[in-house]
């Protein structure tokens, strides 16, 4: 006998939700409950983790991270306005910078920079700077596109009305253009903030004091010391603190934006 | 006894192989309203665009107020000051409300204070019955209110000259009337004005001359009554009897 269409697709979403239920109840019978308990839920670690968590880990890397976007926002407007200048060199420039740090894994700035350039121009940079640096450095490249895009999605007619009021080039992209362009762009460089976030965990490597660790470091530092995988629970849990909020300030202006889509290439 | 505050010389403009204006001549005289008529593709709106240099001529010579715009010295963005531009597609600054649209022009480029700057507005907004709009953002107007304060925006740089790149074109019917009006008086008050329109009654009521555009030449100018009553031109005949007269399909018996 043949199913109604309706019918059928009915069947097939109860046979889905089945089907993750039996997923669920066989994961829950496989698992080891009290080592799981005891790896990830050590009370009495988590209780030494505070405020230390807080006050030292969360606050540095909101720090580090907000170091960084701001010097990779910066720099991110500048390769943005070389690639879309009309003297060819500076879009190269643009364009293999964006191609080279985009390219790399984050690790290797941090690796470059901090030990690196100060080898090669004997040059010592103090913790912020070097963060700053590395962090901008990889978050503009990736910012650079994303502010590019934006600055494109703004109507010409905007500029040509700008310009037939007397506004020069310069004054029309400074007055009216990259305002508008920041206004499109806001959901994609929240994401980019996020990223930003988690790969300022990057920094243990070129070596922190007790009280620059940020939450990643922190983590590992109180693992060596602790019995159980808590403290990983705890930092993971830290980074959402952080990135959830982001994530649902991006969505809220995406929607308000009223859909204005920005294709990132 | 009349002062010439736009002069089109020999005027040439291409985009690629594709000629769209082919010899221009166009005098407009201080104080007159020009209505610019003509099929689309017939390069009438590239010929306005070209008197404040939003298009770049490849020959000819433009002179708006004994200033060569064509001479490669020239200050542009000092010339265009006195050069007022309404768009087809109005192009309020999205980000700004309607006085800042007014104002940011008049501080950024003509270094007025602020006070002076926001009375000027506010004047040029009264002139076009919006001054209760001043704190509204361009997105909450009606498109006829948008077109009215892009006027506005032009006129709070007192230009000497306006250019009107089909105005009404992408208003309702209903609006088309309000930003005509305030077109209308404009006219009157004696502001010279080059328009781009399909809007013939406008033209014919309020023009000084009437310019009629085909294939990127001139083909027809002279009072508005002679060029759209009384068309000499077969192609301006042609034209206007679509125009005027748009349901009546194929020629007349």
């Amino acid at each position: 006998m043949a199913l109604s269409k309706r019918k059928r697709a009915e069947y097939f979403r109860y046979s889905q939700y089945t089907l993750l239920a039996v997923i669920a109840v066989v994961i829950a019978f496989l698992a080891d409950w009290e080592q799981i308990r005891t790896a990830f839920f050590n009370f009495k670690t988590m209780g030494e983790m505070f405020p230390n968590v807080i006050t030292i880990a969360l606050k540095n890397t909101l720090i580090y991270t907000a170091l960084g976007f701001a010097f990779g926002l910066g720099l991110g407007l500048v390769l943005a306005l070389m690639k879309l200048s009309s003297i060819a060199p500076y879009r190269w420039i643009a364009t293999v910078y964006i191609e080279f740090f985009r390219g790399i894994p984050a690790l290797l700035v941090f690796i470059g920079l901090a030990f690196g350039v100060p080898l090669a121009f004997q040059i010592q940079f103090d913790i912020y700077s070097t963060v700053m640096l590395a962090l901008g450095i990889v978050g503009a490249a990736y910012m650079a596109e994303t502010i590019r895009a934006g600055i494109q999605a703004v109507p010409k007619g905007q500029v040509e009305a700008a310009r037939s009021l007397g506004m020069s080039q310069g004054r029309a992209m400074i007055t009216i253009v990259i305002p508008q362009a920041f206004r499109i762009i806001l959901p994609p460089l929240t994401n980019e903030l996020i990223l930003l976030t988690k790969d300022s965990s990057l920094i243990y490597i070129i070596g922190l004091a007790r009280d620059q660790y940020e939450l990643t470091k922190f983590g590992r530092e109180t693992l060596s010391r602790s019995p159980s995988l808590t403290p990983i629970l705890v930092v993971g849990l830290c980074y959402l603190i952080i990135t959830l909020p982001l994530g649902y300030l991006s969505r809220y202006l995406e929607r308000r934006s009223g859909g204005k889509k920005v294709s990132v290439l | 006894m009349s002062e010439i505050s736009v002069e089109i010389t020999g005027l040439k403009k291409s985009f690629g192989s594709l000629d769209v204006l082919k010899g221009i001549d166009v005098t407009v005289n201080r104080g007159d309203v020009v209505c610019i008529i003509g099929p689309s593709g017939s390069g009438k709106s590239t010929l306005l665009r070209c008197v404040n240099l939003l298009e770049e001529p490849n020959d000819g010579k433009i002179v708006v107020n004994g200033v060569e715009l064509t001479d490669p010295d020239v200050d542009i963005d000092k010339a265009r000051t006195k050069i007022g531009m309404v768009f087809q597609s109005f192009n309020l600054f999205a980000h700004l409300n309607v006085l800042a649209n007014l104002t940011v022009a008049q501080r950024k480029v003509l270094k007025r204070g602020e006070k002076e700057a926001q009375e000027i507005a506010l004047r040029n907004l009264d002139r076009v019955g919006l001054k209760e709009k001043a704190n509204s953002m361009p997105a909450q107007l009606s498109g006829g209110q948008q077109q009215r304060v892009a006027i506005a925006r032009a006129l709070s740089m007192d230009p000497d000259v306006m250019l009107f790149d089909e105005p009404t074109s992408a208003l309702d019917p209903e609006l088309v009337g309000d930003v005509l009006g305030v077109m209308r008086q404009l006219a009157d008050e004696g502001m010279t004005m080059l328009v781009v329109t399909h809007e013939m009654q406008f033209a014919r009521e309020v023009a000084d001359k009437v310019i009629f555009m085909d294939g990127g030449y001139i083909v027809e100018e002279g009072p508005a009554a002679e060029v759209i009553g009384n068309p000499q031109e077969p192609r301006t005949q042609e034209f206007l009897a679509r125009v005027l007269d748009p349901t009546h399909q194929g020629p007349k018996d």
